[in-house]
C-alpha cells in the first residue's frame, strides 16, 4: 500500500481523490437517489459528479481553493438541478461541498493536519477515526433536535415532511403553528403557568440550596454526609417515587392541585442541583478571606453577601439555571402534584403528544430550544464578563 | 384530627339540611380525551353553557386515558378534584363497579326528549351502566390510503389480512380487544360465534395464528392520532383507529385516505360523576349535565365532529358540519349506508376475559 502509493507520487499522479471522490459521490448518489426510487440513477450521477469535481479541482483550478471550492458545490447544485429540481438542487450542493472539502483533504493531505510530521499511518488513521468519533456523537446528540424544527413550519398539521415541503415550495411552509400557539387558549394559559411556576421554584430552590450548601461546607456541621444525602435524594429517587409521594401527602396536607403545592415540589426537585453546583464552587473558595471580613468588623450575613457570595456567584447562577430547567421541562410531578389548573407546557405537550399529533407542540419545542440556547449563552457570556473582570482568564 | 372530624360532620349537618336553595358551586372541572373530541363538547355544550351562567368557570383536564388509576388513587387519598368525568362505556362499568362513580337516576336526573319520552328511553340499550351517562356513539375502524391501494380498493375488512393484494405496513392496536374479533371473523368464523370461538383455549390460538400471518407488516398503535399520522406519512397502507380521527384527516386535512367501514365495532363514550362530591359542586355538575345531555345539544356536538348522538331523539337533527358545511349524517357510524356490516362489541365478556387475553396478547407480541 504505502509502496504503491509513494510510487504513484514518483510518477506524479495521485490517484487517491480521484478514487476517493468517486467512491463517495457514488455511495452519496446512490442513497439521495434511493429515496427517490432511483438508486442506480443516483449513483451514477454521484460518480460521474465525483469525477468531474476531481478533474476541475486537480486540473482546471489547482491553485485556489476558495474558487475550487464553490465550483464543486455549483457542479453539485446543476447536477442535482437537472436531475430533480429544487430538492436535488439542495442536497447535489451539500454533496458538491463535501466532495470539494474531500478534494482537499486528501490532496493537500488534510488529514495529516494538528499532528506531529512524524506521525505513523496507523497514529494517522486513529487520529481520524477519533475525530469522526468525535463527529458521529456530536451528531447523534444534535440531529433530532435539528429535524423538528423545519417540520415546525410544516403548513400540514402533520409530524411529516411533505413533498411540497421537500422541493422548497412556500405553499409547503407556514406559520400556523406558531401562530396556533399565540393564540390558543389551551396553550397560552400553560405558557403563562409555567412562567409564574419556574421563576418561583427557582427563587427557592436557589435560597434554600445556598444556605444549605454553605451550611454543609462547614467542618463543625454534625452529621453533613447523612444531610447530605437526604437533600439530593430527590435527585436520586425515581421521580415517578416523589411524585406519588407528593400526590398523597400534599392531598393530606391541602396543596395537592395548589400553585403553591406546585411550587414546593420544583423546589424540591432544583434544591439538589443548587446545593451540587454552590458546593463545587465552595471547594475552592478560601476560608481566610471570611476570617478577615470578621476581622474587620463585618457581621456574618454582610460577610456572606459582600464576600462570599460574589465569589461563589457561578456556581449559584448555574445551579439557579438547572433548577429552572427543572421545573419547565418537568412533567411528572405536575401531572401528580398539579390540577388542571397547574397545567405547565410540558404537561400540555405531553398530553397533546398523546390526543392528536400536533405540529403545534414542534412549534413550542424550537422557541424552547432557542431559549434554552439564549439562556445559556447569555449566563456563558455573564461568566466571562465576570471572570474577565476579575482578572482571571476567560476560561 | 378531633377538630376535622367534627368539622366534616357539621359540613354533612349542614349539606343534609333539605333544598337549601341548590347551592352550587362556581367552578368544575371536566375530564376529557384533548383533541378535537374535547374541542367538540367544548363548542356545543359548555360554551353555551358558561354564556348562560356568567360567573360559572370550566376547566379541562385532558386526563381521560388514566381516568380510572387517577379517580382511585384520588379516592385512596381523599380529595377527588375532578367533578364530570368522560370515559369509555368498558372504563365507567369498572369505576361504577369499583364504587368510585356515582350511580345515576336516569329519568330524574336528565331531560326527557322534546316529545316527552324519558331519558332513560331515550338512550335505550346504551345505557350499559348505572353509573354512565353515553354522549356518543363512535367506531373503531380501518382508514385505508387511496393512492396505494392500485385499482381495487379494499371493501372488507379481510383486506387487512391479505398482505399479496394490499402489501405494505399495516397499524393495529397495541391491546387485543377488536384484534382478536377481526381475525377470527377473518378466519371464517361467523359473527355471533366469535364470543364463544373467543372463550375457548383453541379459538385464542386460532386468533392469534391469524394476527401472526401479518404480524411483521403491523406497527402497533396506543394513541388515538397515531394510525392518522402513520396514514398521512404513507408509512401505513391501512390502520385501524376511531372513525372520527379518519373523518378529519379525510375532510378537514385532504389527505389521499378513504375509509373501510366494514366490520366497524361500536363502542361508547360518555359521562361519570365521581362519588362523594361535595354538595354544591355535585349540583353544579348535575344542573351541567342535565344541559349538556339533552336532545339539542348532543345534536349540536354532531357539528364539530363525526360521532353519532346516543340518545334516539337527536339524530333526525344532526345537521352540517360547523366550518365546512357538509352533511354530517353520512359521515356518522350508525348511517345505514355505513352500517351494513357492524360489530358488537361484547362488554361482559371483555370484563371477564381482559386481563387474562392482555397478558396472553402481551406475550404474543413479545415472542
Amino acid at each position: 500500500m504505502t509502496d504503491s502509493t509513494a510510487a504513484s507520487a514518483v510518477e506524479g499522479f495521485d490517484w487517491r481523490p480521484l478514487a476517493t471522490l468517486v467512491l463517495v459521490g457514488l455511495v452519496f448518489g446512490a442513497l439521495v437517489g434511493n429515496a427517490g426510487g432511483v438508486a442506480l440513477l443516483g449513483a451514477l450521477a454521484g460518480a460521474v459528479q465525483g469525477a468531474a469535481t476531481w478533474a476541475v479541482l486537480d486540473r482546471l483550478v489547482p491553485g485556489n481553493r476558495l474558487i475550487g471550492r464553490l465550483i464543486a458545490a455549483a457542479l453539485g447544485l446543476v447536477v442535482g438541478l437537472a436531475l430533480s429540481g429544487a430538492t436535488g438542487a439542495a442536497l447535489g450542493t451539500v454533496g458538491g461541498v463535501i466532495l470539494g472539502w474531500l478534494h482537499y483533504w486528501i490532496a493537500r493531505q488534510g488529514y495529516r493536519s494538528g499532528l506531529p510530521p512524524y506521525a505513523s499511518t496507523g497514529q494517522v488513521i486513529w487520529h481520524n477515526t477519533f475525530l469522526f468519533i468525535c463527529g458521529a456523537i456530536f451528531f447523534f446528540l444534535i440531529a433530532p433536535i435539528l429535524t423538528i424544527i423545519p417540520l415546525s413550519f410544516n403548513a400540514e398539521d402533520f409530524f411529516t415532511f411533505t413533498p411540497e415541503m421537500l422541493a422548497f415550495d412556500p405553499e409547503g411552509y407556514s406559520l400556523k403553528h406558531y401562530r396556533d400557539f399565540f393564540t390558543n387558549p389551551d396553550w397560552q394559559q400553560p405558557m403563562w403557568n409555567s412562567i409564574k411556576i419556574a421563576p418561583m421554584a427557582t427563587l427557592l430552590s436557589v435560597s434554600l440550596g445556598t444556605l444549605a450548601a454553605v451550611g454543609l461546607s462547614q467542618s463543625h456541621v454534625p452529621f453533613r454526609r447523612a444531610i447530605m444525602a437526604i437533600l439530593i435524594s430527590p435527585m436520586i429517587v425515581p421521580l415517578i417515587i416523589s411524585a406519588a409521594g407528593m400526590y398523597f401527602f400534599y392531598s393530606r396536607v391541602g396543596l395537592q392541585g395548589t400553585y403553591l403545592g406546585v411550587v414546593l415540589a420544583h423546589a424540591a426537585l432544583g434544591i439538589p442541583f443548587v446545593i451540587i453546583t454552590v458546593t463545587a464552587t465552595l471547594v475552592g473558595f478560601d476560608r481566610s478571606l471570611t476570617r478577615a471580613s470578621a476581622n474587620m468588623g463585618a457581621g456574618p450575613v454582610r460577610t456572606f453577601f459582600k464576600i462570599q457570595m460574589p465569589l461563589i456567584l457561578p456556581g449559584v447562577i448555574s445551579g439557579g439555571l438547572f433548577a429552572f430547567i427543572t421545573s419547565f421541562d418537568e412533567v411528572v410531578v405536575v401531572l401528580f402534584v398539579g390540577s388542571a389548573g397547574q397545567k405547565t407546557l410540558p404537561w400540555q405537550m405531553f398530553t397533546g403528544l398523546r390526543e392528536q399529533i400536533s405540529p403545534t407542540i414542534l412549534a413550542v419545542a424550537t422557541i424552547l430550544v432557542v431559549i434554552s440556547i439564549a439562556l445559556l449563552t447569555t449566563v456563558e457570556l455573564l461568566r466571562r464578563r465576570s471572570e474577565r473582570l476579575r482578572g482571571m482568564s476567560p476560561g | 384530627m378531633k377538630l376535622k372530624t367534627l368539622m366534616l360532620l357539621t359540613g354533612a349537618a349542614v349539606a343534609a339540611t333539605p333544598a337549601l336553595a341548590q347551592e352550587m358551586a362556581d367552578e368544575m372541572t371536566l375530564v376529557s380525551w384533548g383533541g378535537a373530541y374535547q374541542e367538540s363538547q367544548q363548542k356545543a355544550y359548555v360554551e353555551p353553557y358558561l354564556e348562560m351562567h356568567p360567573g360559572v368557570t370550566a376547566t379541562w383536564d385532558s386526563s381521560s386515558n388514566e381516568a380510572v388509576a387517577k379517580l382511585r388513587a384520588m379516592a385512596e387519598a381523599g380529595n377527588v378534584t375532578w367533578d364530570l368525568v368522560d370515559v369509555v362505556a368498558s372504563d365507567a362499568i369498572r369505576l361504577c363497579d369499583e364504587g368510585l362513580a356515582m350511580e345515576i337516576d336516569f329519568d330524574e336526573m336528565l331531560e326527557p326528549a322534546p316529545d316527552g319520552t324519558t331519558a332513560s328511553e331515550d338512550f335505550g340499550d346504551l345505557i350499559v351502566s348505572d353509573c354512565f351517562i353515553p354522549q356518543i356513539v363512535y367506531s373503531t375502524t380501518f382508514g385505508y390510503r387511496t393512492d396505494m391501494v392500485g385499482d381495487t380498493p379494499p371493501t372488507e375488512v379481510c383486506a387487512v389480512f391479505d398482505t399479496e393484494t394490499y402489501p405494505g405496513k399495516r397499524s393495529l392496536e397495541k391491546r387485543p380487544i377488536n384484534n382478536m374479533e377481526w381475525a377470527l371473523l377473518c378466519d371464517g368464523v361467523a359473527k355471533e360465534d366469535v364470543y364463544d370461538v373467543l372463550e375457548t383455549e383453541e379459538g385464542q390460538d386460532r386468533a392469534f395464528a391469524k394476527l401472526d400471518t401479518i404480524k411483521d407488516d403491523v406497527i402497533w398503535w396506543s394513541a388515538g392520532a397515531d394510525t392518522p399520522q402513520l396514514l398521512a406519512d404513507g408509512e401505513v397502507v391501512m390502520g385501524s383507529t376511531y372513525n372520527g380521527r379518519l373523518f378529519s384527516v379525510i375532510e378537514e386535512q385532504d389527505q389521499p385516505v378513504a375509509m373501510l367501514w366494514d366490520a366497524q365495532v361500536f363502542d361508547l363514550d360518555g359521562w361519570i360523576i365521581p362519588e362523594g362530591l361535595p354538595e354544591d359542586r355535585l349540583n353544579r355538575v348535575l344542573d351541567f349535565v342535565r344541559f349538556a345531555t339533552d336532545t339539542q345539544r348532543l345534536a349540536d356536538q354532531a357539528k364539530y365532529i363525526s360521532y353519532g348522538p346516543a340518545r334516539m331523539s337527536s339524530a333526525p337533527l344532526v345537521s352540517t358540519h360547523a366550518e365546512l358545511g357538509i352533511e354530517m349524517a353520512p359521515h356518522m357510524p350508525t348511517d345505514p349506508a355505513n352500517a351494513t356490516n357492524t360489530f358488537l362489541y361484547n362488554y361482559e365478556w371483555w370484563a371477564d376475559y381482559r386481563d387474562d387475553l392482555d397478558a396472553k396478547f402481551q406475550a404474543w407480541l413479545a415472542q
